[in-house]
């Protein structure tokens, strides 16, 4: 059997053949890439029938806004959805295999995932990298016993809170929860109070901005409100848009003419007769 | 200086009625030393998929390399072309698996997908995807791009309008940049053909 590095696509799980190479290069000198955040603000809380997610829709690179309209709230099974916080990569890695691992479990034991099954998987494989895969996640859901909302650390450490707010807006959000906060709200007291909290990050803290993203999760149903409000829009585009008075100067053209696509039918024809 | 600024790079991607462009400087350098005005970092994957790779040019071709193979085993096995939303994800697995030590280089994938629709996207270095209904950006130049796409941009061009709308963002912006230019390279992508330009811009 050759020794063969590379040929198969590798079974998974991540690959440090890249490492001794990017070390040498920052001992010359050079500086690490800036990976993307999602500064964030993102809120859950529970109310009377189930569990309210929010999030900002703002990505940064470093000072610069990468992405004006991310999603930060990631699907994990029917009745739970997580917002995530943190390097953006590792958020949507994370969540998208704990996601499949939760639809692998459903399949084996014919049951709804419950919310502590994916809390549980997160935080194993959060504590296994010690803080490297920089996630931080409000995980919120209703399974069989009931509404449940937590938050996970890129270390490892949950916390099981009736309202929870992360990402650098964290403390923006957290004083309007704080202030206004009780138990037992309806659904709409509770979207106007996530809303603000959100809202709040968004105004005060420089690393969340753009649009407001809610997910509503009561027993049996799910309610995505993707851009539920919008409190900065672009309203200073001209509408006759950009006229260019000197056009751009082309030295060479080369034109491939794409082939037309064929579709197939099968004609089924009568069966031969002997 | 940062790992990006040792080659120096711009690739913007936009979209347009039915179609996208998709342009790229073609200037080659070591730090402020320029070695190739002609180097290519926007590559044909298949008919209606195209990568652009900013970043370390090493890395850019070997990024290239490993993607087309894949996308040939995709082919073999499937017997067809990935969507591009498929070709996506997979260039985010393949660049998260090695999420503690890189492939120094940020793609910008633009394809047309089902029904013709335009799709692009970019990614940060360990895979974190942003898809744009509008346009992405990257490379050394990205915050000039950022500004001048920002202004330029406006929603449904046809193809001609695009390929002047991206140019003139492209050229403007490697202008305010020293590491990237030296001409460029635009592909204009609509159902029925491939157009693609070589522009004339300065050479400083």
């Amino acid at each position: 059997m050759s020794q063969s590095s590379y040929d198969v696509p590798a079974k998974g799980g991540f690959s440090f053949d890249l490492c001794k190479r990017n070390d040498m290069l920052i001992q010359k000198g050079l500086k690490s890439p800036s990976f993307l955040k999602t500064g964030t603000t993102i809120v859950g809380l529970i109310f009377k029938d189930g569990v309210i997610l929010g999030a900002d829709t703002r990505a940064t690179e470093g000072p610069i806004v990468a992405d004006k309209n991310c999603e930060k709230i990631h699907y994990m099974a029917p009745n739970i959805y997580c917002c995530g916080a943190g390097t953006a990569a590792d958020t949507e890695a994370v969540t998208d295999m704990v996601s499949s691992q939760l639809r692998l479990h459903r399949y084996q034991t014919g049951r709804d995932s419950r919310v502590i099954t994916a809390l549980t998987l997160l935080k194993k494989h959060l504590f296994s990298y010690q803080g490297h895969v920089s996630a931080a996640l409000v995980l919120g859901g209703v399974d069989i016993t009931g509404p449940h909302l937590h938050t996970i650390y890129p270390h490892g450490s949950t916390d099981t809170l009736p309202f929870a707010t992360m990402g650098s807006g964290s403390l923006a959000a957290m004083s309007v929860f704080e202030a206004k906060y009780k138990e037992g709200l309806t659904r709409d007291e509770g979207i106007k109070l996530v809303a603000e909290a959100i809202c709040s990050g968004i105004f005060n803290d420089l690393g969340s901005g753009s649009n407001v993203d809610i997910c509503v999760i009561t027993k049996g149903n799910k309610e995505y409100l993707r851009n539920y409000m919008e409190p900065n829009p672009r309203t200073y585009v001209s509408s006759n848009g950009y006229s260019f008075t000197k056009k751009t100067e082309v030295l060479r053209t080369k034109i491939t003419p794409l082939m037309e696509r064929v579709e197939i039918t099968e004609v089924t024809g009568e069966a031969m007769e002997e | 200086m940062s790992i990006f600024e040792y080659n120096g790079s711009a690739v913007v991607a936009m979209v347009g009625k039915n179609c996208f462009a998709i342009a790229s400087d073609r200037r080659l350098g070591v730090q402020l030393q320029t070695i190739a005005t002609d180097f290519k970092r926007i590559s044909k994957i298949h008919d209606r998929v195209f990568i652009g790779l900013s970043g370390l040019a090493t890395d850019v071709q070997t990024l290239y390399q490993r993607l087309v193979f894949r996308h040939k085993l995709y082919q073999v096995r499937e017997e067809r072309d990935m969507k591009p939303e498929t070709f996506a994800s997979l260039v985010s697995a393949i660049l998260y698996e090695k999420r503690f030590g890189p492939y120094l280089c940020q793609p910008v994938i633009a394809g047309l997908g089902e029904d013709d629709k335009p799709f692009i996207c970019t990614m940060d270095s360990i895979g974190a995807k942003e898809l744009a209904k509008d346009f992405v950006v990257s490379g050394t130049a990205s915050e000039s791009l950022y500004g001048a796409c920002e202004a330029m941009y406006k929603p449904d061009m046809e193809a001609e309008e695009l390929f002047e709308t991206i140019s003139q963002a492209l050229l403007s912006s490697v202008d305010r940049d020293c590491l990237s230019g030296w001409g460029g390279h635009v592909y204009v992508v609509t159902p029925t053909e491939i157009k693609e330009r070589i522009l004339k811009g300065r050479m400083d």
